[in-house]
Formats: C-alpha cells, structure tokens, sequence
C-alpha cells in the first residue's frame, strides 16, 4: 500500500473503490441495467421539455402540453352519402365518408354554409404522427410527445416524494418495532397487519371522493399509506438481526445510550433493505397515480393517466388502431417506467443480497 | 506391503470468479493406502477442503480441475461423466462435511435420509435388507437403533455426526474423508468421535483422509500427514517423522504455535502478514514473504517441488538444502 | 494486599422457560448457578467449559449486559480505590462504570459495525464518554492503532472492516476496547474463529497490553490449552457452576474434580506418540449428586485451589 499518509485522501480513495464495486456488481445482473437503462430514458425525457423549452428550439405557445396549440387543418371534399349500398363509389355505409371526404351534417358550422362538390377546410383534431408532431396530437390539438415528457416529470416526482415519505415511515416505524419490543412491537405490528387488509385502491378512491387531490396531496397520501403497510415487518425482522449482532452489544457495553445505538447502529444497516424497498414501491405509485387519473378522480392538469382518460371521455377509447398515439404512448410509457424501477430494484437485491449473485 | 488404494498426482485445481481465476489447488500429489489414515493439514485457505470436493468431484459449478489424475482403485475419476461419477460417490469415497451434522433435511427422517444413500447404489436390495444394513451401521458408530425414526432436531450434536459417519460408511466406501469433522463440536464430545472414527476404521479396514486445522488431531489420528499453504503441499511424509523432526519453516511453525495443556510450558510463536492471493500466480516459493526462517540457505526462487530428505519424508526444495 | 478488580459472590442468572399450551408450563434454567471468585489487579482468570456451561451467561451479566438474577458483583473504582457494589449504582455512576468493563467478541466479523470505519469504530467510546478534545481522540485512536500493530493508523482509519482480514478485525476490537484503558476486559473466545498460526501473535498482544496497561481479563474459552497460555489461574464451569479453581499449572498438573479430569483427558495433544490417559465420567451420576447437593460452599485444599465437593467425599474423589 504505497498510498499517501493522508487521510483524507484515503477516504475519498475508499469511497470510490466501494462505489465501483458496486456499481459492478449491479453491473452484472442483466434486469437490473435494462430497468436502469428505461428509467434513465425517461429521465431524459422529463428534462428534455424545459430545456426545448429555454432554448427556444420548440415554441410554447404550440408545444405546451396544456395550454398549446397549432392548428392543422386539412382538405376535404364535402359529398353526400346514398341511402343504398353498394354504389360504385361506396361498398358499404362504413366506407361513407371516406377519406378526404366529409358530409354536410358532419359540418358542425352554422355560419358556412357548403355543398355538395365544395372543398371544406376542416380542422384536423386529434391529428397522426407527424414531421412536427413526432407523436401527433390530441383532440385539443396539444402535442403528445409533449405531454408524454410532462407525465414522465410528474411520474418521477410523484414516484419518488412517495417512495422517499414511505420509506422513512416504514424504517423509522420498524425499527422502533424491533428495538423497543413488547407493548410497542405489538401495537406497530397490528397496526401494519391493520393497513395491509385495507384494500389500497379503493381508500384512494374514498379519500380522493373527500378531498382534492393534487400530486403533491396524491404523494403523501400514497407515502404514507405505504410506509404503514407491511414493509414496517420487514425492516423490522431486519432490524432484529441487527440488534443481536455483537457490535451493538459492544456498543452498549461501552455505554451507549437507546438513541446512539437505535440512530448510530441499527438504522444504518437497515438502510441497504429500505433502498430497495423505495424503489419497489415508486413502481406502485406511478401505476395508482394512473389508475386514480383514469378514473377522473385526480386534480392533475397533465399525466400519463390524465392522457389515458381523456382519451376514454373523448370516445376514442374503443376505436382500435385508428387513433393508437392517443392510447399507446401513455400506456407504453406507464408500463415501461413502473417496470424499470422494479428492474432496477431487482438489480440492486443483487448488490445487497450476496448470496443472489453470480459468482 | 499394502497396496495404494487412492493415488493423486499433479492435482490442479481452480475457481472462476470475477476477479479472475483462484488457483486453489496447485500442482499436489499424495497417495493413500489400504487401511492405512492420511491426514492433510493446513490453515483457512489453503486449498484442502478444495482437495476434498476434488476427489469426490463435488465442486461448485465454477470450479475446475484443470490438470492432474485421480486415481480410485485403479479406476481414473478425472474425466469422468457425471453419471459415471455418481456410481464411485458414495460407494468407492465417500465424505463427512464439515458442518454435516446441519445438513441434515429436518423433515425426514434421520433413517429415511440413510436409506435414500443406499437405493441410490444398490436398488436391488429389499427394504428390510437395508433396515438391517442400517442397524449395524448404527452399531458400529454407536447410535441407539430407536434413532432411525426420530428427525434430525431430536438428536445432539454428538448424535448428529455420528448419525452423518453412518450416513458415510452406508455404502461400503473404500476411502472416508474427513473434513473437520469435530469443529463445531465440544472438547469431550470431539473425543468420543475421534475415538469411534478409529474404531470404525479399524473394524471395516478403511482408508481416512482426515483433514483438520487442528495440529494435535492430525498427531492422534493419521499414520501418514501432508502439510499444505497456499494450494500447494509443502511437506509430506509419516505422521511421527514429519513431527519429530519437521522440514518446512511453515510446518515448524504450526507445530511452535500450538499451545498444549501437558509438558512445560512453552514459549510459542506466530506468524504475520496474510496467506498470499491464490489469483495472482506466484514464483517460487509461497510462503517466502512471510517465513521468519529465511535465510542464505534459501532458495525461495525456484518453483515449487517436492524433494526426498529421508525415506518417504518429502519437503519442499525451497526448505529442502542442508536444514 | 493486592485489591481485587473484580469480586463475585453467589451470582445466579435464571432464565424462565414457558412451555406448553398457551404458556402454562413455566420451568426455570438456572444457567449461573451459584458462584463465586475473585480476580486480583492485573491477574486474569479464564473461565473454562463446555458449551451451555454457563460461562458466556456469566460474562454478559458481568458486562451488565443482562441484568443478574441474583447475587453480589463488586468492581473496583479507580477515583475512589474502593469496591463498589453495581446494585448501588446509579445511572450516571453506573455510565463512568462502563469506562472500565469491556468485552472482546468471538466473532471478528459480526463484531464491527460494517458501516463505521475503524476510525469511528475506535472513537465511539471516546465519544460517549466525551473524553478529552476532538484532537486528543483522534490522537489516541492513532496510539492505539500502532500499539495494536495496525500501522501506519492512517492507512487503517478510513476503511471499512470488510477490508480487513480477521485478525486485523480482531486486533481493532482490541483497540476499541483497550482505547479507554479499562481495569477489567471479559475476552469471549477471541481466537477460535481466527486461523492457528496468527493465534498467538494476537494472544501475545493481549498480554502485553496487559501488562503495560495493568488490565485484568475474565478469558472464556473451551480449550485449556488456550486458557493455559493467557491465565494466572483457571475456573473450570460445569452445568453452571464452577466445580474446579486453581493457579493454571496446578489445576493442570492436579486436577481433582471428575469433570476436570475428564476435560483434560479428552484434548488432543500435538505428539503422535503422546498416549492420553482414558479417563471415564457418568454425566449423568454427576448431575444428579449436584442437584441433590446444591449451595455446598467450595473446598480449599491448599495453595489456593477450591473444589466444588457437593458433600460427597470419597466416591468421587
């Protein structure tokens, strides 16, 4: 060890030696970097819109994922439909109007007055993918790849302020649980077994039927019913190993009070486990903030769920493929970042638990 | 002259990791005979246990014997299928773990558990033939018969390990190995199953590799003893010799470091530093850095090698001029 | 007249054992049954026996990690220079107490903190006990850390103990526990997990800080030959209570008590030509004449070794 004496130095030294250790060991479990890959994808995306934004290259007056617009009008030719089919222009009354064309009823414009043969310049709402809209946009005319980038922002923020909320509950609650024992023990384990018979998604629709949920509210809410769940046993069974461990006999012999050993001790050891668990649960509050939104029970101005819903009360739900990029990007984008977070949450068990990893 | 029932020669023997390959086992030969107890000592480390799984074949899936024979009764091991190795596994070598006695399934039976070892290699025989065959196991280590029907939670910790030489002895081996088989176990508990190894050994003319950290064990237990450090053996040769007038710095040193509760009291010595890395390969002599023996009459460059200094005595040729 | 650190009179740890449906079978196990010694300043006794003997029931209750059922403990205060009894300390005397009691571990993995470093590890007594400056600290744990062969401390401070090998593991618990120079260090079988030939170099440590520090151990192990090497005198614990205790060449060269001579008898010794004696012992004859003769006081047969006689002269003797 040819290193300097200085000790500084050799702490920073030690510091990065750990992390890459283990940034290795994540390295080689192969879920763990595809998750971290996706959720650093949508990263990206989250900062990617103020920073179009700031820099002037998308206009916000047309890319806001609320209040922007442009619009897009298209050609079509007004006709009129037969009442017998098959015509020699038509096969079937599906196939009237056909594309390009639109019929004087569907004209929802008392002041013009078309007719039949006139060229109707119509408003093209929700419009396909596009050169300008890489993802089209809905039936207001918002861009999707836009608000695709918002929701990632919410999705983070609300997955991470409650994973963070609920983590600490449950650690500090576990804990607790395992170093005090009896009477308190008993009351946080009933309490746990309390919250986990309470069906999660039906509370949220009882507390969101009582009060105005925004995103901030919606994190606390799911943070905190969370945290009183069941990972409070498992950090505690955690906690307990750790409270048996001769180094906190040492520290208690050398005088140590309840507080040192409870904060200086047992926490920090049980903190590897609460990591994981945090990540677990963003997965669950980035799939009930859309299930919640989904159901028009969230005051949210823009999220994936939101994108989903608008979608259903606009009635473009059930029309198939025809107008997939309102369905299909919030879903994709749902489903793919609730899994990496669990992918990433995989990789790390094999950071924390050794006897998972390959050798 | 009794013959060789077990001849290992150039055992080389690795793991696969990460960080590289770790070569456990480097370069050791060592032959047993008919009846007779080889020990194999060595501190934690050192590659016997390697060995061990080495013979049996029963390595982790990383590791590999990348050169060397095995020879069984004649028989070749190295290269052998896997099929073909579970016909000599129990039946021509078997093992005693360490830490046997806790691998018991605790939801079987302790008889049921002995009965599975021998279907495996005699299917042909009835269930009563087997009982019978695991009654006189039991008495020849020493276990009550009422034992076959209790579950392994119900017996000591003596009893356990007694029950796991049973479960050893079940189908016939020629060759038992030992590996640390007393070490969770009390003083005097140790020496009743010292005892009854030897006189299972004696009664069933079996061949022992007993292997041990334990200096004092391998002195009451073996005929002939090899000493090994850092995968390699550095000294071997008949148990009384190798103590009464040892060649290796290390194996002096271990036998200088063993406290003892007869005879006056001695001054002891230690050893610092830490046993070398087995990935890196080393040249020369292993135990060079940190051996307080070194001197001119050393030649810790040239690799490692086993000579003669008297008969059937062997030490390593960094040791071996004029000490 | 040489003061005791230590002083133990008829120490007793219950533990009660519910059984049963619904708990109704409540049987007690005496795991301290009864006994009693004396360590003289700077003196170490080692407390000999087979496992559930009792001995590391005993070394928790003197740690005042468990609290005694029964009995009396006396420590000697080093302000004062008088003994005092623990039952009549109070919380704040109880804490300056704590300066002087230490325990070393068995295990040298499982006890360090594995997210301290050694520098934190080491300071932690320091800390609670708020002794001297944050400068000082830091100088004595550096101190310590070369006395204990850890050098240079700078390089072993910031690390981690998963860095360490086990007798480095072991010697920086050495340095937590001697940092604050305590009178008296109960030692759990600190060398039975570490290999054979670093044993001695670890014990010899111990030893000398001993001596420099004039440090008092309680040594707890189950091989006497280890005890041999590191006590003035030796008790020998059976089904918790001390049937044999005597100076360590005495007790080996005369050892009187059945179950003695039977746990002498049963080590191996390092010379193949070496032949033990046999030396038989009915467990179960013996338990039976201590439970029908328990509180029988400790026979002095000269030169400072006791045996328990449980009453019974000549059939076991």
């Amino acid at each position: 060890m040819n290193d300097s004496l200085n000790e500084k130095e050799i702490q920073k030294k030690v510091r990065r030696e750990a992390f890459k250790r283990n940034w290795l060991l994540f390295r080689q479990s192969t879920l763990g970097m595809i998750g971290l890959g996706i959720v650093f994808f949508f990263f990206i995306l989250a900062i990617l819109q103020p920073i179009l934004f700031l820099t002037g290259v998308w206009n916000e007056s047309v890319y806001h994922p609320v209040v922007g617009y442009e619009e897009i009008k298209v050609n079509l030719l007004v006709v009129e439909c037969p009442d017998e089919y098959p015509t020699e222009k038509y096969e079937s009354v599906e196939d009237c109007p056909g594309d390009g064309e639109i019929t004087q009823r569907q004209i929802y414009n008392p002041s013009i007055n078309p007719q039949v043969g006139d060229i109707h310049e119509a408003l093209l709402q929700p419009s396909p993918p596009s050169s300008r809209h890489l993802l089209g946009t809905d039936s207001l005319g918002r861009d999707i790849f836009s608000q695709i980038m918002e929701g990632s922002q919410v999705a983070f923020l609300l997955g991470l302020l409650s994973a963070i909320i609920g983590v600490s509950i449950s650690t500090i609650l576990g804990t607790i649980a395992a170093f005090y024992g009896g009477r308190v023990d008993a009351y946080l384990m009933r309490q746990s077994d309390l919250v986990l018979m309470l069906p999660s998604l039906p509370l949220l629709f009882i507390i969101s039927a009582f009060a105005e949920l925004k995103i901030w509210h919606l994190a606390i809410v799911l943070g905190v019913i969370g945290g009183l769940g069941g990972s409070v046993i498992t950090i505690k069974s955690q906690a307990l190993q750790v409270k048996v461990k001769p180094f906190v006999d040492s520290a208690r012999i050398t005088g140590g009070s309840n507080m040192t050993i409870l904060f200086s001790h047992i926490l920090p050891n049980v903190a590897p486990l609460a990591l994981l668990f945090m990540v677990f649960s963003v997965t669950g509050a980035i799939a009930s903030e859309s299930i919640l939104s989904f159901l028009g029970l969230l005051n949210i101005e823009m999220s994936w769920g939101i994108m989903i819903y608008l979608s259903q009360t606009d009635g473009y739900i059930f029309s198939g493929m025809a107008y997939w990029w309102l369905i299909l990007p919030a879903g994709l984008a749902v489903t793919f970042l609730a899994g990496g977070f669990y992918l990433v949450g995989r990789g790390l068990d094999d950071v924390f638990n050794p006897r998972l990893r390959k050798r | 002259m009794s013959k060789d029932v077990l001849v290992v020669k150039n055992l080389n023997m690795h793991y696969e990791t990460l960080a590289g390959d770790v070569h456990a086992v480097k370069n050791v030969s060592f032959s047993v005979k008919e009846g007779e107890s080889f020990g194999l000592v060595g501190e934690s480390g050192c590659g016997k246990t390697s060995v061990a799984m080495s013979l049996l074949q029963l390595q982790a899936d990383n590791a590999k014997i990348s050169s060397g024979s095995i020879v069984l009764d004649g028989q070749e091991m190295v290269g052998l299928t896997e099929s073909e190795l579970r016909k000599v596994r129990w039946d021509g070598i078997s093992i005693v773990f360490q830490g046997a006695m806790n691998a018991w399934n605790p939801v079987v039976k302790i008889g049921e558990q002995i009965r599975e070892a021998i279907r495996e290699h005699y299917p042909n025989n009835s269930k009563d033939e087997n009982t019978e065959k695991i009654k006189k196991l039991f008495d020849i280590v020493g276990l009550d018969h009422s034992n076959m029907n209790r579950f392994p939670h119900e017996l000591s910790g003596g009893m356990k390990q007694r029950a796991v030489i049973a479960l050893a002895l079940s189908c016939d081996p020629k060759v038992v190995i030992a590996d640390e088989p007393t070490t969770a176990l009390d003083v005097v508990i140790q020496d009743q199953i010292l005892k009854e190894i030897k006189k299972v050994q004696d009664l069933l003319g079996l061949s022992l590799i007993y292997i041990s950290h334990d200096i004092a064990v391998i002195a009451e237990m073996t005929d002939q003893m090899a000493v090994m450090y850092a995968g390699s053996i550095v000294e071997i040769g008949p148990t009384d010799q190798v103590f009464s007038n040892p060649k290796h710095a290390y194996t002096k040193l271990l036998l200088e470091s063993t406290p003892s509760v007869v005879g006056e009291k001695k001054k002891l010595r230690s050893l610092d530093g830490e046993p070398p890395s087995l990935i890196d390969e080393v040249a020369g002599c292993s135990f060079a850095p940190r051996c307080p023996d070194r001197d001119t009459s050393c030649n810790p460059t040239l690799d490692m090698e086993l000579i003669e200094s008297s008969s059937g005595h062997f030490v390593d040729i960094c040791c071996s001029e004029g000490k | 007249m040489n003061k005791n650190v230590i002083e133990v009179k008829n120490l007793e740890k219950y533990f009660e054992v519910n059984s049963g449906f619904l708990n109704r079978n409540k049987s007690i196990v005496k795991a301290v049954d009864n006994i009693s010694f004396e360590i003289p300043l700077g003196e170490s006794l080692g407390l000999v026996g087979q496992s559930g003997c009792g001995k590391t029931t005993t070394a928790r209750s003197l740690c005042l990690l468990d609290p005694k059922t029964n009995g009396e403990v006396k420590f000697y205060n080093t302000e004062t220079k008088e003994m005092d009894d623990i039952d009549n300390l109070d919380e704040t005397d109880l804490k300056k107490f704590r300066r002087n009691i230490q325990m070393i571990f068995q295990d040298p993995y499982e006890s360090l903190n594995p997210r301290w470093t050694i520098k934190d590890i080491i300071l932690e007594p320091l800390n609670i006990h708020n002794i001297g400056s944050l400068n000082d600290r830091e100088e004595a744990v550096k101190e310590i850390l070369t006395t204990v062969g850890l050098t240079p401390p700078e390089n072993y401070m910031p690390r981690y103990p998963h860095e360490l090998s086990g007798g480095q593991r072991q010697r920086v618990s050495i340095a937590r526990t001697l940092v604050m120079k305590p009178k008296f260090v109960v030692c759990d079988e600190p060398t039975s997990m570490l290999d054979v030939s670093i044993r001695i170099s670890i014990m010899d440590l111990m030893l000398n800080l001993a001596k420099d520090l004039e440090v008092s151990y309680l040594y707890i192990t189950h091989d006497l030959a280890v005890a041999r090497y590191m006590c003035n005198r030796i008790a020998v614990m059976f089904n918790g209570k001390i049937v044999e205790i005597a100076e360590t060449e005495e007790l080996l060269r005369n050892p009187v008590h059945p179950y003695t001579k039977r746990l002498i008898s049963s080590i191996p010794v390092p010379d193949p030509q070496y032949q033990r004696q046999e030396y038989e012992l009915n467990y179960d004859e013996l338990d039976k004449i201590i439970k029908n003769n328990p509180d029988v006081d400790m026979v002095d047969i000269g030169g400072n070794h006791f045996i328990a006689t449980h009453n019974v002269k000549d059939s076991l003797y």
